[in-house]
């Protein structure tokens, strides 16, 4: 180290002047954009340029979505009406066990549905998401047999009288969606593939291979579904699904895919086995049939959403456009500054 | 007095009914009368002591004039009993007998380790928004309420109580370390009859402690005796005020000649209770049967050091934590920032909203649980009862009123975060940051004194942007404190003529003794005509000129010092004095020749033009307040007796007998008139040979008036008058005050930026004005008021005739503006002192009212008391006045005026307030003012310790209010309506939300989703804005002062801005939430997959909005909000890899479609285009000052690179070091 330097530093312990940098002197290199008129249009237009194709393009594609949606729910019980007897009657025939579910409803196609077409059951007015509902589970139970006891969060479906538990426990598990559908057209059955309905993911690592359930829907009341109890939970994939409690009270899932076409105005019948309760309180039961795009399924919103953006940012710059004309400010003009402005008015 | 004393009965009357606090206080005034006698004893009360005596003390006497002398007389009464302290002289057992006196240990740190834990969450529990969120992770404990994680809902709070409790930890550790060295020195106590060291803490009160030269006081002690025959002991009180002149102290003669180790000393002292005024003590002692009054100059205080004294016996009256250096260290009261005041209002109104969202889903949830009531027991997500017991139960279920209730605290739970915790954290981060830029800026380094700027209060940074008004402090703020002898009127002559020496020229007076040389440590310059006469004996005008130096030389209080230098044959007179003044003027008589060598009690050894001449110092009036001079009586060589005196010219005038030499008289007061118009401080000095039989009528009753045990002081005044009259006038001495670099400079600018500047002084009133022209304070275009009287009556009338005249002024100028567009005529104040005790006076019996009445009343209630009572009115008449002047000059005035004037303003105004002082006398100002600077100038640190930033020079203020204080303010402004948007746009998503799930509070955003949101999403990019983005640069902030205005008038932060921000938040809000909805409605989508779309959607949202609003964009703040964006996904993703949590996968899942970006698209777009729309139509029609600057900035940076490759940004020069 030269003298020079040694010097430098001791002048340095010994004065507190702060050390030269542009950090500290607060004058590091910066970028400063401001809103000039023309990067304000530029922007609005460029937003109003990108948002309407890709709205249009979200448009068609929901156009091109092929959907038949069936309620089945009044259909397939024996009284319809919202007396209180019937409503009894309704609520009996469900709870029976014996009695024969069995319900056909003939659909048609009312355009060409190109496989896969994806089977859903949806259900209106379930609350999947309420909160006695989803904290009902136990994930530890469900990955892996040391923690079958593991019942406390699944109250009140946690286990059965002599402290046996329940597995999988909880009210989701509980109340798995039950009723099945078989489609067939005029002539031949159409199968619907049930394999690979659930994430991969919930098979591979969030169900248990070797979990097998125990216990399961032996008690009154029953919710629903009951499982095959020589299949271990990662492979109940209708469990799996209806596991993945959906966001909102509307919520269709998975049941199966059809991995064949549906021509046009195909007469259809499904048979369905109405199973599940859903008349115990004011929900809705649909049968949904539906082709698939990029934005999902059927769904005008999005491409509403950004054409209305669009149109009101193209708007927008064009109001802009001609204020500017009309009425220009020069940027940066110190006659604006508000002392400067005072004294001019005065 | 008598206005005084009426009030003050008056005020006893009003005793009986008074609330309690009242009487409380004035319960304290008896003890606390006794202080206030002291009336220059300003620089060591505390501000509780200050504001105290302002509030309710009627007794106390702002200025000195008058009634004094009853109050001495009165002051010398007994000490009662209770109230007093009585100390054993060297009998510590008896002394601590009844009463367990403090030992001398001290004890600065706050906790020990037992207590550490309890006391310090005690004390960071006294936050407000700490217990709301203690109760909220305590709710979220309870099983029925569990919302989040257990973990989950502690973590942040534990976080911030654990680094708070590590740094308030650390610094008592290091108080602790400092405390145990300092409790472990060793001193020298008397311990059966002889002299054994012993440590600090064991030290206790009645021991006699014997302290050698230079070495620091242990304790407060009364002094006994010391190595001087006349008992003198000179001190140094740096560490105590902060001024490094010596100052005298004197032991009593009846203890002087005792020598403890020889002969038992007994005695009783009975002293006042400890107390921290640094300036009084107040006692009197028995000893051999006689009492004796001890007063402030008898005793030596802890923290001081001994000085030119070989040793020096004490006895100790106050010990450890009841000594007065102790009992001062307090600090100054945390002040809070007027921003944080206001954010608390709007913190209320959030508090509100969150009441109504809660009210709002609680009560949906009870009427949803009505409706369905026949339907629950076997609903399949509901499921009331229990089966799986044998006995059906209720699962769960508690009732449709407390599932309500539940409900509610649940909803408090889940959108706790609409206050925003993180700010605290934040705000604190960002000051401390703003700070370090403050502390390193190299344009507020000193080089002269090499000392940075300081801030030693953290909290209130965003205050600098807002003041408005400015006292300060005049000498050693304004000026340098460094007094210079500049020009002298000797017999009526005029001698100004001197010019500035150069070093090597002429090296001034020096003195050859025994081949050693003497010489004055500081140079004077002299005036070559003057000298030469200085140098005749034998002339008229010799004499007159030798008379003249040699009361310089001899009268006043300077202790001349040799010093060492490099070279052994030269060595360096140093004086040492408490005046300034008093020391130029002994440093001009060494120049002339008349070299003080050798003070004594006794006598002064001046040398004169090479002859060493003794004089006898028989007698030495000293300066006091009311008489405002001082005289020697001196015994010369050739027997004769002289007296001496050198005082303010108002005063002197008065005791010279004009018959004399009328001519000469006039002349010189021509000449004052001169020099105090060029703004120097002058001194008349006069003098009177005394005859024999003079000499002996003053001599006795000075001897009597000096022993007296009560009321001396008055008797000495007596005296002083009596031997003080019919002088001849010598002439007149000239001191410059010089201004301290940059201050017109500064001052025009705190001027232009709308900033009111009051000057308070206690130099006179013509010197008070010149220093205001030189300083530009006062330009030849204001219309001066001066308001200068002597009694309330007339105070009020000329307040009032200025209030007329001011409206006239303002009325007149407002028409001629009209007609020719000239400016507006700016008025300046220039009040005295004594007219401000008669305003601030009635501001006592007022405050009293006020409290008396209410708590606090607005202006407008005042004035309609002061319809009542008319006396009341006079302050606030002063208040009116000089809210209409742009500069006030207040002379003559009190150090604790000064903080009565600030605290007049303050509460009148309702406006920031700043004050800015170096000295002890203005450490009451410095904490009453909102913001208070200290100069760490020549008088000390007293100023600093006590202020809230510290900087060298008064030309700093500019830089620091202009550029660091608008952008403390801005930034800050900015940062709280940041996070008040950020907190509530994710509380209402969840808040939507809540609508959808039958009100039952489920989130689909992960619990360690809403706890990372507003530590890791969101913290980081607020934080680096808040630190570093500058809405201008400093150039056009120093260019444009008015800029200054924005933060003055509150436009960055105030109600308006607040509802608008909410209204902003709401849409994007809106936007962020139904976007997704909407696009999956009726869709297979998952809980956990549309959380982390809302997550993801909220954060980007927050970060793109800051970014909009970011002026500056640096690579860190780049790294900042990208980064926290990037961080986002990131966490999302490891959250969503954990299996056992509900959510497994489900990012990667819906991340894996394209509806997902294109909803995350047109969310981010959607949610903004309003605020942008609304930015860009504000910025063009409406642009504010801010806006403009800004783009004149640009546009000038473009134009400049334009027109030549100048350097445009003077940092691309070589740096600088």
């Amino acid at each position: 180290m030269s003298s020079g330097d040694e010097i430098s530093q001791t002048i340095s312990k010994k004065s507190k002047k702060p050390q030269y940098s542009r950090f500290t002197q607060q004058e590091l290199p910066a970028c400063k954009p401001i809103l000039t008129p023309g990067l304000v249009i530029t922007t609005l237009i460029s937003i109003g340029i990108i948002f309407i194709p890709i709205g249009l393009s979200s448009l068609s594609a929901s156009e091109n979505v092929v959907e038949i949606v069936d309620r089945y729910d009044d259909a397939c019980v024996p009284s319809t009406g919202n007396d209180e007897a019937a409503k009894r009657e309704r609520l009996s025939f469900i709870q029976n066990a014996k009695t024969n579910k069995t319900c056909i409803r003939n659909l048609v196609v009312p355009k060409k549905m190109k496989h896969p077409i994806y089977v859903y059951y949806q259900l209106d007015n379930f609350y999947q998401n309420h909160r006695r509902y989803v904290k009902s589970r136990s994930d530890r139970q469900y990955r892996s047999p040391k923690y079958e006891g593991d019942t406390k969060t699944c109250d009140p479906e946690s286990e059965i009288d002599d402290h046996k538990p329940i597995v999988p426990c909880g009210l989701i598990a509980w109340s798995l969606f039950n009723d099945t559908y078989g489609i067939s057209t005029k002539s031949n059955p159409v199968p619907i593939n049930k394999k690979d309905i659930a994430w991969g993911s919930d098979k591979s690592s969030k169900f248990g291979s070797n979990v097998y359930p125990k216990n399961f829907q032996n008690q009154d009341p029953i919710g629903g579904g009951k499982l095959n109890e020589s299949l271990p939970l990662s492979e109940q994939e209708d469990l799996l699904v209806w596991m993945r409690t959906a966001a909102l009270p509307n919520f269709r899932k998975l049941y199966g895919r059809i991995e064949t076409d549906l021509e046009a105005n195909e007469k259809i019948s499904v048979v369905i086995q109405n199973n599940y309760n859903t008349y115990s309180f004011d929900s809705r039961k649909q049968l949904v049939l539906s082709t698939t795009t990029w934005i999902g399924g059927k769904n005008d919103f999005l491409g509403k959403a950004y054409i209305t953006v669009g149109g009101i940012c193209l708007f927008l710059a064009i109001a802009f456009l001609l204020t500017y004309v009309i009425k220009p400010r020069p940027l940066g003009d110190p006659a604006y500054l508000s002392w400067n402005l005072n004294s001019a008015e005065l | 007095m008598d206005s005084n004393s009426n009030s003050y009965s008056q005020f006893q009357n009003e005793n009986s009914s008074l609330p309690d606090f009242i009487r409380n206080s004035s319960s304290q005034r008896s003890s606390s009368s006794i202080q206030s006698f002291h009336s220059k004893a300003s620089g060591g009360h505390s501000v509780k002591e200050v504001s105290f005596e302002l509030g309710s003390k009627p007794s106390v006497r702002y200025g000195s004039r008058g009634a004094d002398s009853e109050r001495f007389s009165s002051s010398y009464k007994e000490i009662n009993d209770q109230d007093a302290r009585l100390v054993y002289i060297n009998d510590p057992e008896k002394t601590n007998e009844k009463f367990e006196f403090a030992k001398n240990s001290i004890r600065t740190g706050k906790y020990s380790i037992l207590t550490f834990l309890p006391r310090n969450l005690f004390e960071q529990f006294h936050r407000v928004a700490y217990i709301y969120f203690l109760v909220i992770a305590i709710l979220n404990q309870l099983p029925q309420l569990a919302v989040f994680g257990r973990g989950a809902s502690i973590m942040p709070l534990a976080f911030v109580l654990l680094v708070t409790a590590v740094k308030d930890g650390y610094e008592d550790y290091r108080r602790h370390r400092s405390d145990n060295i300092e409790n472990n020195r060793l001193a020298w106590v008397l311990v059966n009859d002889q002299f054994q060291q012993k440590k600090w803490k064991d030290m206790r009160v009645g021991e006699i402690v014997k302290i050698s030269a230079n070495e620091t006081l242990p304790c407060d002690m009364v002094l006994l005796s010391t190595s001087d025959t006349t008992g003198v002991a000179y001190i140094q009180t740096t560490n105590l005020d902060g001024e490094s002149n010596l100052k005298t102290r004197y032991a009593k003669q009846e203890t002087q000649m005792k020598n403890p180790e020889k002969e038992k000393i007994s005695g009783l002292i009975k002293c006042e209770k400890p107390n921290r005024n640094i300036y009084g003590f107040q006692a009197n002692m028995e000893i051999d049967g006689k009492r004796v009054s001890l007063g402030p100059s008898n005793i030596i205080l802890r923290g001081c050091e001994l000085k030119n004294t070989s040793w020096a016996l004490g006895i100790v009256v106050y010990a450890g934590g009841e000594t007065k250096a102790m009992l001062n260290n307090s600090g100054a009261p945390s002040k809070r920032s007027r921003l944080e005041t206001h954010m608390n209002r709007e913190i209320i109104y959030l508090s509100i909203f969150l009441v109504v969202l809660c009210t709002i889903v609680s009560v949906c949830h009870g009427a949803w649980l009505r409706r369905h009531k026949d339907d629950l027991v076997l609903m399949q997500f509901y499921r009331k009862k229990d089966y799986s017991e044998p006995k059906v139960d209720d699962y769960n279920y508690y009732g449709w009123g407390m599932e309500i209730f539940f409900v509610f605290l649940m909803s408090v739970i889940v959108f706790q975060i609409m206050i925003p915790i993180s700010l605290y954290i934040s705000m604190e981060l960002v000051r401390v940051g703003q700070a370090y830029f403050m502390i390193r800026d190299d344009r507020m380094y000193d080089k002269a004194s090499n000392s940075r700027f300081q801030c030693r209060a953290l909290n209130i940074n965003e205050d600098l942007g807002q003041i408005k008004y400015v006292f300060s402090d005049k000498t050693g703020t304004l000026t340098e404190n460094k007094m210079e002898f500049q020009c002298a009127s000797i017999g009526g002559v005029d001698y100004s003529g001197g010019k500035a020496i150069s070093e090597d020229e002429q090296t001034g007076y020096s003195l050859r003794v025994e081949g050693q040389v003497f010489r004055p440590k500081m140079k004077v310059k002299v005036d070559p005509e003057l000298l030469s006469l200085s140098k005749q004996k034998h002339t008229d005008e010799g004499r007159h000129v030798h008379d003249f130096f040699i009361a310089l030389a001899a009268c006043n209080t300077i202790v001349p010092l040799t010093v060492e230098t490099s070279d052994p044959a030269l060595k360096l007179i140093d004086y040492q004095g408490e005046s300034p003044d008093e020391q130029a003027l002994v440093y001009a008589a060494a120049a002339y020749g008349f070299m003080l060598i050798e003070r004594t009690s006794g006598h002064i050894v001046i040398d004169i033009q090479g002859e060493r001449q003794r004089y006898n110092v028989l007698g030495l009036h000293e300066f006091d307040s009311d008489r405002k001079r001082m005289s020697v009586i001196l015994g010369c060589p050739d027997n004769t007796f002289k007296v001496f005196v050198k005082g303010a010219d108002t005063t002197m005038f008065n005791v010279i007998d004009r018959s004399l030499n009328s001519n000469t008289v006039k002349a010189t007061e021509d000449h004052l008139h001169l020099y105090s118009s060029k703004g120097l401080r002058t001194l008349v000095v006069g003098m009177r040979d005394l005859s024999a039989s003079e000499f002996e009528q003053w001599q006795s009753s000075y001897e009597r008036a000096s022993t007296a045990l009560m009321g001396r002081a008055a008797l000495l005044r007596k005296v002083a008058y009596n031997v003080e009259t019919s002088l001849s006038v010598l002439g007149a001495s000239a001191i410059e005050d010089k201004l301290q670099q940059g201050v017109p400079e500064a001052i025009e600018s705190l001027r232009n930026a709308g900033i009111r500047v009051w000057v308070l002084t206690g130099d006179k009133q013509e010197t008070a004005i010149s220093i205001g022209y030189s300083s530009k304070l006062l330009t030849s275009k204001m219309t001066q008021i001066v308001v200068n009287n002597n009694s309330k009556e007339s105070c009020k009338k000329s307040l009032e005739d200025a209030l007329v005249m001011c409206k006239k002024l303002t009325t007149d100028s407002d028409a001629t503006r009209r007609g020719s567009g000239a400016r507006k005529t700016e008025i300046a104040l220039i009040i005295d002192g004594t007219s401000l005790v008669h305003i601030l006076d009635t501001e006592l019996e007022e405050q009293v009212l006020i409290v008396y009445c209410t708590y606090s009343l607005s202006i407008s209630e005042l004035q309609s008391i002061s319809i009542f009572n008319s006396s009341l009115s006079i302050n606030l008449q002063l208040f009116n006045l000089s809210s209409k002047c742009t500069v006030v000059l207040c002379c003559r005035v009190a150090p604790l005026q000064k903080a009565g004037i600030v605290a007049l303003m303050k509460n009148r105004a309702n406006e920031m307030t700043l004050a800015i002082g170096d000295g002890a006398n203005d450490v009451s100002m410095i904490q009453m003012a909102d913001v208070g600077i200290g100069i760490s100038g020549q008088e000390g640190r007293q100023a600093v310790m006590a202020s809230d930033f510290a900087m060298a020079q008064f030309r700093f203020l500019v830089p620091l209010l202009f550029v660091h204080g608008h952008w403390n303010y801005q930034r800050m402004s900015y940062m709280i309506l940041y996070n008040f948007y950020r907190n509530a746009v994710f509380v209402l998503v969840l808040f939507w939300y809540a609508l959808f799930t039958s009100f039952t509070l489920t989130t689909a955003i992960t619990d360690w989703s809403s706890v990372l949101y507003s530590v890791i999403y969101t913290a980081l990019p607020t934080i680096v804005v808040g630190v570093l983005d500058k809405d201008l640069s400093r150039t056009t902030l120093l260019r444009y002062p008015q800029l200054y205005g924005t933060g003055q008038r509150q436009e960055s932060y105030n109600g308006k801005l607040f509802w608008v921000t909410i209204m902003d938040t709401l849409w994007q809000s809106i936007a962020a939430f139904f976007v997704p909805l909407l696009a999956y409605w009726g869709s297979d989508v998952d809980r956990s997959s549309l959380g982390d779309l809302w997550t993801i959607a909220v954060v980007i949202l927050v970060n793109i909005h800051l970014a909009m609003d970011v002026v500056r964009w640096y690579w860190i703040t780049h790294a900042a909000i990208w980064g926290s964006i990037v961080a986002t996904f990131i966490c999302v993703m490891v959250i969503d890899v954990l299996p056992f949590l509900p959510g497994y996968w489900a990012f990667f899942h819906i991340a894996g479609t394209k509806l997902f970006w294109a909803c995350l698209f047109g969310i981010t777009i959607a949610a903004l285009v309003p605020r942008f729309v609304v930015k860009i139509f504000i910025q063009y029609f409406r642009p504010d000052d801010i806006q403009i600057a800004r783009e004149l900035e640009k546009v000038e940076n473009s134009r400049e690179s334009r027109d030549a490759e100048i350097e445009m940004n003077p940092i691309f020069d070589p740096p600088r070091r």
